[in-house]
Formats: structure tokens, sequence, C-alpha cells
């Protein structure tokens, strides 16, 4: 075998390699649509983040909104309820962690860390149960003044922490936001 | 070889074309049903929307045809969409408050719309048809003598339709069995429901162009191209991108085929590619 | 007839000789992909691989459609704006496989006239071409309930005019429309089995088409020349053949490669080109559109069914002689089909004994005559059926009927054929001369 020949094989080589190089390129560029075509549409993004006005909710009350097909408890607490929450010792909590994505993910469960305001009146927390997704009760419910879940008998205090019972954490805080004086960003 | 490879794409192409002419066929009768070319920026591969007049076009819609005629497929958040008007969120947000109230299900009773939500449907007695989609529900060009071909060059005409639609009123009016109607030169029949609209300066743009009636048939014809067609410039950059990398396939896998067949035309002798 | 003489797929590992003796899938895959194949087929040869490739997208884009679609009269059509709109791509994905569609139908055209240029639907290939002629009719099946699910205007009244053609059978036509729509007119229940027939039609496709391999791979390919591979002896074979990997796989992902150009430059940048505007219009039962026209694949022989009319001699003979029970409507229905049921019998009615329509120079005129038929039944079908469009449809469906009926069989006695090359090997060499040299050198 020349030389001549083996140059041959190297270029015919180099020209079936760049052909099924760019079948396999056309070819994923056509698979992503499809696999992208799953992922949620215009329509069920644009309900990932929406807007609450909170001016109606009175001072120790609870207002529950649906967000992202979950319940979302926005509670405007009472002088009380933070004076109960700030009150208790971190060391009393079984989940140290404040679960709240609006702030770094190591932060304590400090009351301070779980409200959306500094004074501490605004708490605003996914209304779902960490033990097995079902929806606790509120307005000072179970025996730490917060959420009583009646599945199977977990209690949360008045900022949200689990206190008692089998769930293993606090409930989660999502991402929120004041946008102005009335209105609270979720997502 | 490239011969008759030629010859095959012509007659797919003939064929394809052919069909689309016939499809095409049947236009105005009488003089009515003339539709003159306009030059739209988004026609053409390469064509865009003008984001201006996109703008333009909604508060052409919003303050004059909206009184009339709905937009339910389009929802007001894509009036932020790439490609679209390009307003902001925010801006989005204001526009669907000030224009539009919504009958919310779960409160039920009626609230300022939001951007999650559609324009609303218009119905009833006197409201005219959807303008969601009329701007491809319309062809504008159906010749020469009925083929359609001149559809390949022009578009399918449905903007230009809308806007020679609206300028094309003569100021006749006829009332039939106690209904008004107003002779219209772009319209099949020649005589249409609908009372002319436009005249200059009937709306102030926000950018200071002049508000001429045309300059105002125009504007809201590439708005309602929009609507009809939002995704249109993601689409031709897919297309172009489909293309381009199927114009590499194609050099490659000619040229891995005619090495691959050389020794067997040439007997035996290896391909100098 | 036995198949062409080639090697088979023998099992060299221990795994391969344990699963062949289990389930010899791997001989099925050798066996197909390397079938001998002549080696002088033209590029007349590659809309088989198109046709394929079509049927795949369709399918592929069609299940993706379908998590989206919603089969309800209220719903149908604001879904596929969801789609259009909202959904990741939604737009490039419908309009592929509303687009895909009119692929398939060129493609499946330009497959049809090559068979009938090129003789391939004579013996020993009648079952090949039968199978095709299904699939054919199961294409149009499908792509006619395909186009009534977006629930415009012209989805409907389409669906209208075409169940309407089962109401022309005499007696019982009225209940098999009822029976077909589910009611008495296109409604919700219409839309719902147009839905899932349209979804289970493109599986028979697949089955179809591979019955449809099965058999030209039985029987070998046809090829420009008509004449038969040589099968003797695997040496004799392998002059006259190649094997489809890789010879014909590169040359047809070539030709499947420009195809796709064009394909995509359509849908890319006017994929409404081969549509109807009306179906933009959301389905009105209240209100007819101008011109009820159907897709373009479908015009020629739509043409033939409206182009026999009660004024026409032939028409009112065989109402008088049935006495009555043909009228025109049924009449036309029983031409349109006619029309396609003419092509399967071709290779009964064409006697010649020379099979490629190259070698047949009367053959090639009525040939091309028939092809200009074609299309002129597809731009007649779009039109009014006033004058002179009437003649038209009437002169251009007669011609079809007498290129099948009389022009097929009165050639094959009359015509002087030329005479073909004795091998598939002297035609190939007969275009590449240097080609006789030996490989081996």
């Amino acid at each position: 075998m020349s030389h001549a020949d083996d140059q041959q094989g190297t270029r015919r080589d180099f020209l079936y390699y760049a052909t099924g190089g760019a079948g396999v390129v056309a070819t994923g560029a056509a698979v992503w649509p499809l696999v992208n075509q799953m992922n949620p549409s215009a329509d069920v993004r644009a309900l990932s983040s929406i807007r609450v006005d909170i001016s109606d909710v009175a001072e120790g009350s609870q207002l529950t909104v649906k967000w992202l097909g979950k319940p979302v408890f926005i509670r405007n607490r009472s002088a009380e309820d933070i004076e109960n929450a700030r009150a208790d010792s971190l060391d009393d909590l079984p989940d140290q962690n404040a679960r709240n994505a609006n702030i770094d993910p190591s932060a304590d469960a400090s009351d301070a860390n779980r409200t959306l305001d500094e004074e501490g009146r605004w708490l605003v927390m996914m209304g779902v149960c960490t033990h097995l997704g079902c929806v606790p009760l509120g307005n000072g419910a179970g025996d730490y003044h917060g959420w009583y879940c009646p599945c199977h008998g977990s209690h949360y205090d008045a900022a949200g922490r689990i206190r008692k019972g089998p769930a293993p954490e606090n409930l989660p805080i999502p991402v929120a936001e004041f946008v102005d004086e009335t209105t609270i960003k979720l997502g | 070889m490239i011969r008759k490879l030629t010859l095959t794409a012509v007659t797919a192409m003939s064929l394809a074309l052919g069909a689309g002419a016939a499809q095409a066929a049947g236009g105005g009768e009488g003089g009515y049903g003339h539709i003159e070319d306009v030059a739209f920026s988004f026609e053409g591969p390469f064509g865009k929307y003008d984001q201006m007049q996109l703008q333009r076009g909604l508060k052409v819609y919003t303050e004059v045809c909206a009184a009339c005629h709905g937009l339910r497929y389009v929802p007001l958040r894509t009036l932020a969409d790439p490609g679209g008007p390009g307003y902001t969120e925010d801006e989005v947000r204001a526009y669907a408050a000030e224009h539009f109230y919504v009958y919310d299900e779960e409160l039920e009773d009626d609230r300022e719309a939001l951007p999650s939500d559609h324009f609303p449907a218009v119905s009833g007695d006197g409201m005219g048809p959807d303008l969601s989609l009329m701007a491809k529900a319309r062809a504008g060009f159906h010749g020469p003598y009925g083929t359609g071909i001149n559809q390949l060059l022009r578009g399918i005409g449905g903007a230009e339709y809308i806007a020679n639609f609206l300028l094309g009123f003569t100021g006749e009016e006829d009332e039939v069995a106690g209904q008004y109607l107003y002779e219209n030169m772009a319209f099949s029949t020649g005589w249409v429901q609908m009372a002319p609209q436009l005249e200059d300066d009937l709306i102030e743009y926000d950018d200071g162009t002049p508000a001429t009636a045309e300059q105002m048939a125009h504007d809201v014809a590439a708005f309602l191209m929009w609507t009809a067609e939002p995704k249109m410039m993601a689409r031709k950059q897919a297309g172009i991108l489909g293309v381009s990398l199927l114009l590499l396939l194609t050099v490659l896998l000619y040229l891995t085929n005619k090495k691959l067949w050389y020794p067997i035309k040439h007997g035996g002798k290896q391909a100098n590619l | 007839m036995s198949g062409i003489p080639h090697d088979h797929y023998e099992p060299k590992s221990r795994f391969e000789t344990w699963l062949h003796e289990r389930l010899p899938v791997v001989a099925l895959a050798y066996d197909t992909l390397m079938i001998p194949t002549p080696k002088n087929l033209n590029w007349w040869w590659i809309w088989g691989i198109v046709l394929a490739f079509t049927l795949v997208l369709q399918i592929v884009t069609g299940i993706i459609l379908v998590m989206h679609y919603t089969p309800h009269v209220d719903l149908a059509f604001a879904s596929i704006e969801h789609i259009m709109r909202d959904v990741n791509g939604g737009h490039m994905l419908r309009y592929m496989h509303a687009n895909g569609a009119s692929l398939f139908f060129i493609a499946v055209y330009i497959h049809i006239f090559r068979g009938l240029y090129y003789g391939s639907y004579k013996s020993p290939r009648e079952v090949t071409w039968i199978i095709g002629m299904l699939i054919y009719l199961v294409m149009m099946a499908t792509g006619f309930l395909g186009y009534v699910l977006p629930w415009g205007q012209m989805s409907f009244w389409g669906a209208t005019v075409i169940t309407g053609l089962f109401g022309a059978i005499p007696f019982i036509g009225p209940d098999i429309q009822t029976w077909l729509l589910g009611g008495p007119a296109v409604d919700n229940a219409a839309l719902n089995r147009f839905f899932s027939l349209h979804y289970l039609l493109p599986f028979v496709l697949v089955g179809l088409v591979a019955v449809h391999i099965w058999a030209f791979h039985s029987t070998g390919n046809n090829n420009p020349t008509g004449v038969e591979v040589r099968r003797g002896s695997k040496d004799e074979a392998k002059k006259d053949t190649l094997p489809f990997w890789p010879y014909f796989v590169i040359k047809d992902l070539f030709a499947l490669a420009i195809v796709l150009m064009v394909f995509f430059a359509v849908v890319g940048f006017m994929p409404n080109y081969l549509g109807h505007p009306d179906n933009y219009i959301e389905a009105n039962p209240l209100a007819t559109p101008a011109h009820i026209v159907p897709e373009w694949y479908y015009l020629p022989f739509y043409a033939i069914l409206r182009a026999f009319t009660a004024d026409v001699w032939a028409v009112q003979l065989v109402s008088f002689i049935t006495g009555g029970i043909v009228d025109a409507k049924f009449f036309g229905v029983l031409a349109m089909f006619g029309a396609i049921f003419v092509i399967v019998l071709a290779p009964w009615l064409d006697t010649s004994k020379t099979r490629s329509g190259a070698y047949r120079p009367m053959f090639k005129f009525w040939f091309w005559l028939l092809g200009i038929d074609f299309m002129v039944l597809m731009w007649v079908g779009a039109q009014s059926t006033e004058f002179p469009y009437d003649w038209i449809s009437l002169i251009a469906a007669t011609y079809w009927f007498a290129y099948f009926l009389l022009i097929l069989p009165i050639l094959g006695w009359t015509e002087k054929a030329k005479q073909p090359p004795a091998t598939i090997e002297d035609d190939f060499n007969h275009h590449y001369p240097e080609a006789s040299g030996s490989a081996a050198e």
C-alpha cells in the first residue's frame, strides 16, 4: 500500500466523520424541541408569579390564596402573636432552619428570619404540612397558638415552625416580596 | 445526475406550488375585492415586526377597534413577549388594568384584567367578528388568474387585506331591510355592515407619528398580523437555522455519496475528494 | 419467485448465536438493510425513504400535539391557539405537522407516478402495488380526519361535505352518514371519533408500510429498465446489484436532506401557503364559507367527484338503466372511488410485455398527458363549477378513466416497444463507461 493510499484513507474517514457528526447535530437539534415542549407552557408560567392584595387582611386574621396549585397562608399577625413567637428560644425548636426561600438557606429559625417585614407582622408561608401534605388549620389552632394539622396532629407555632408531632420541618416560606404597601408578589 | 435531481426538485416544487395556486383560487367580482400590496416590515424570510408600529397599532386597536371587536385568543402578557410590541411587564399590567375588565369565576364578579388574562371577547348585537386571527383568515392575493402564485412573492396578504379594507370605503351607503350597508372596494361583495372608522387625527400617537388614516390602517394591520402570528420571528429564525443546518448536511452527504459511488462508477478507482 | 441470492447474516459471538437461535432479529435487520438493490436506480427512487421519514415525522409531531390538544367542539379551536401561542415551540410543531401532510402527499404522488411510468405495478409486484394503494387510501382518510381536528370553518364544512358522500349511497346512505357522525350533523361526537381514528390510522399505516416493504423485498426492486436482476447465482446477482447499505442509504439521505431543506423553508417562511385562510375562523354550523375547497391533495379526485353532473349523457344512461338508483350524486361518488380503483387494477389493465415506460414511445406520450391531466384536475378542483370549469373537469376526468381502461390495454397490443438492455449491468455500464473496469485493480 502506497503513501498516497494512506492519505486517501484519512481524507475519506474525515469526510465520513464530518457527515456523521453533522447528522448527529441535526438529529440533536430536532430532538430538543420534542423534549422542551413538555416543559410548562407560557400560560402556566404566567401564573408562576401572582400578586395578592392584602389591604383587606385585618390584624390577627389570615388570607389563604391558591398559588401553583397549593394554598398559601398570608397572616397579619397580632402583637400577641409576635410576642409569643419571639419569646420562644431556638433550642426548643425541632427544626432549627428558617426554611425561608428569600434568605440564606442556612439561616436559623428565629422569628425575624420567618417574617416578610422587619416589624414581624406579615407571615407568608405555604399551607402544606411538611409531614404528608395536608392543609393545617389556622387562626391560633394547636398547642402553640399557630397551626394544627388535623391529619396526624402536627402543631406549628405562631411563626409556622413545627413544635410537636410527626412533621419534620417548619412550614416553608416561598419567594415573596412587597411590591407596594398593600400588595405582596408571590414567586 | 444533477440534471435529474433538478428535475425531481422542480417537479416536487411545481406540485406544491400548483397546489397552493389551486387553493388560493377564487377572488373578487365586479371591481370589488382588489387588494393593493403594502410594504410591511415583516415580509420575506428576514422580515421583522416593527416594534414601534405594533405599539401604534395596539393604540389604534384599543381606542378604535376594541369597541366592537375582541381579541379573545391573545393573552395580554404576550404584549411583553420578545418579537412583539415589547412593553415591560409593568406597562402591560397597567395597560390591562386600565382598559379591560374580565369576569372572574372565583370572585364571581368582574375585576380589572391581569397580564395572565386574555384580551376580552366582544360579542353581542352589532358587534364585529373577533380579530385575533383575522390577518391569517383572509387572503389578499389570489392571482394571476386565480392561481395564487403571486402569494409566493407578496405573501398571503392578510395584513394587506385589513389595511385595504379599512381604507376601502367609498362613502356610499345603502339601507337594506333596516340594515345600513357601506360600500367598500376591498370587500368581495362590495357592501359591508361595518361603518367607516378611520379619519385623520382620530387618535394621537405617543411617538408623535402623524395619525393619518393610512398610517393608522397600516399600523393596526401590522398589529393584527402580530396577534395572528405572534411567533413569526421565532419561526423564521428556526427556518433559517433548519435550512442552514440541512444545507451543510446536504453538502456533506453529496460529497460522501459521490465518494462512495465513485469506485462503482469508475471501475474501482478511488474518488479524489 | 425466490428472492435475489445474497449473503445472509451469520452470528459470530456466543451472544449473537444465543440470541439468533431465540429471536433472529439481527438477521432480519441485516437482510433488510443489506438487501441487493439494482445499482441503476435513478433519483425517482428516493421518494420511498422520504415517505418513510414523513410517516415518522407525522407520528412524532402528532403524538406531541395530542399532549396539548383538546377534542371538544368548545375547546378544540382554542387549544390549537394554545399550541400556537403558549406551548414551547408549539407553533413549529404544529406547522410541521400541517405541512408534513402536504410533504407526505407530494411524495406519495411522485412515488405513484414513478411506479406508473416504470411499470413497477406489473407482475410480480402486484401485491406491493395493491398494498401501496391501500396505504394511499389510509393516508387520505388520516389526512381528512386530521383536518377536522382544528375545528375551523374548512374543518367543519369539509367534514360535512365528505361524510355527505356516504349519504349518497342508495337506500342506506343517510343511515351510514348518521352512523359515521354519531348524530344528524358534524358535532362533538364526530370530532371525538375522528380524533380517535386520526390517532389510530397512522399505526395502521406503519403496519401496511412494513408489509409493502416486505413484499418488494421478496420480489426485489423494480428499476428504470424494468429488467429483472439475474438470480442464477450470488456472483451474477452482484453484477446487477449493490447492497442497500451504504450505497442507497447515503444516496437517499442526501436526497432527503434536499427535500427537508425545501420543507423547512416552507415551514419557516410560508407555513400557511398550502392551507386555507378560512380554517383560521372557528367552525360555525350556521354559516358556510363562500367556497368549500378540500386540501390540495384531494383536489384531483374532488374534481372527478364533481365532474359528472346530471346533464352528462353517461350519467343519464346509468341513471335510466338502474331505474334512478344511481343518480348523479352517487355516480360522482362512484367515479371518485373508481378513479382510485382503476389505479389498483393497473397491473391487469396494462397488457404490454415491456415493463418500463422508458422503452415505450407511445406510452410515454399518454403517460405525460396523464401527469398533466392530474395537474389540471387539481387546478380545476379548486375552481367553481361554472363554465368552462365544468367542461374542463369532465374532459380531464374522462381522460383519467380512458388512460387506465382504454389506453393501457390497447397500447400493449398496438405499440412497438424498443428493446431494453439485456441486463442491469449493461444499463449501468452504458451510463458509466468506466465502470466495466475490474474493481479488484
